[in-house]
């Protein structure tokens, strides 16, 4: 019985809190409802037993995620509304209808199917975070470090996109020493 | 028990939501949060089916689905900076260059 009333409120309010995001036009107001509901589907995680899924859910996506993306907003002018410009919007809704259907169809098809075998089955007698370590360490460990091999690539990826004059090689260039209005000069040529 | 037919119709919904907003929104920064709102559907048909058959790899592929958005994000934030210190707009019919 409340695991009927938890599932409805977190889809009901997930569904409310993403079409916020998908049609808001303010960036904060979209990002916040993102941000909230992400912290309502790590319930469904909860709710289906995953507990730590739920909670890698919450630190990575709302605490990780999020930060990075407001983070990022420092950058972009974001106090204005987003101005748009729609060329055809019956055609977005039915494409999208359309999707959620073959994305149904698709889910549900092992249902139909006949002898699905389990190839990873929850280990008994132990909590989810125990199943989870064991199964990613024997079965999975290789794609686990090639996960953290592309965290790293991404994180350097981030530093150089994101940083100043990072396209230059620091140690074999020796910077000259200039006043901040020259420097400012630097960049602006070299941004045109 | 709720049955695993609620949490697929549930993320298929998301995911149509987040579809839609990859094909309506014209503001870069906005597409990302459609793109993010569409990885989280996936995530939970993923935990629906591993909770239905009794299997972790379902919970295993919504893990690498997880640090694939993560590294996703990190890339896509420097490369919206890059793009914002160039043109300093993300609206796409502004920012490309393409005819067509």
């Amino acid at each position: 019985m409340y695991e009927f009333i938890a599932f409805y409120i977190f889809a009901i309010s997930t569904v409310i809190l993403f079409l916020i995001t998908v049609l808001s036009k303010n960036v904060l107001y979209a990002m916040t409802s993102l941000a909230a509901g992400m912290v309502m589907i790590s319930g469904f995680f909860f709710l289906l037993g995953a507990d730590f899924l739920g909670v890698v859910q919450l630190i990575v996506y709302v605490g990780a995620v999020m930060a990075l993306y407001a983070f990022a907003m420092m950058f972009f002018d974001t106090t204005k509304d987003v101005k748009e410009k729609y060329n055809n919007p019956k055609l977005v809704f039915l494409l999208g209808g359309l999707m959620a259907v073959v994305f149904v169809i698709i889910f549900s098809a092992p249902i139909i199917g006949e002898n699905i075998q389990v190839a990873s089955p929850i280990t008994d007698g132990v909590g989810n975070a125990q199943a989870v370590g064991i199964v990613l360490f024997t079965k999975y460990l290789v794609p686990f470090e090639v996960a953290a091999i592309m965290l790293l690539v991404a994180m350097v990826a981030g530093i150089i996109l994101a940083g100043k004059k990072m396209d230059k090689s620091l140690t074999t260039t020796v910077l000259p020493l200039v006043d901040k209005e020259s420097e400012d000069e630097i960049l602006k040529k070299e941004s045109r | 028990m709720i049955g695993i037919s609620h949490y697929l119709i549930l993320s298929g919904l998301l995911f149509s939501i987040g579809f839609m907003g990859v094909l309506r929104r014209k503001n870069l920064l906005m597409l990302f949060f459609a793109t993010e709102v569409m990885l989280n559907a996936v995530n939970i048909a993923f935990a629906a089916i591993g909770n239905y058959y009794g299997d972790l790899s379902g919970q295993m592929f919504a893990f690498f689905i997880i640090a694939v958005a993560a590294s996703e994000v990190a890339v896509g934030l420097g490369l919206l900076i890059v793009l914002y210190k160039k043109y300093h707009t993300l609206d796409l019919d502004i920012i490309s260059t393409m005819r067509g």
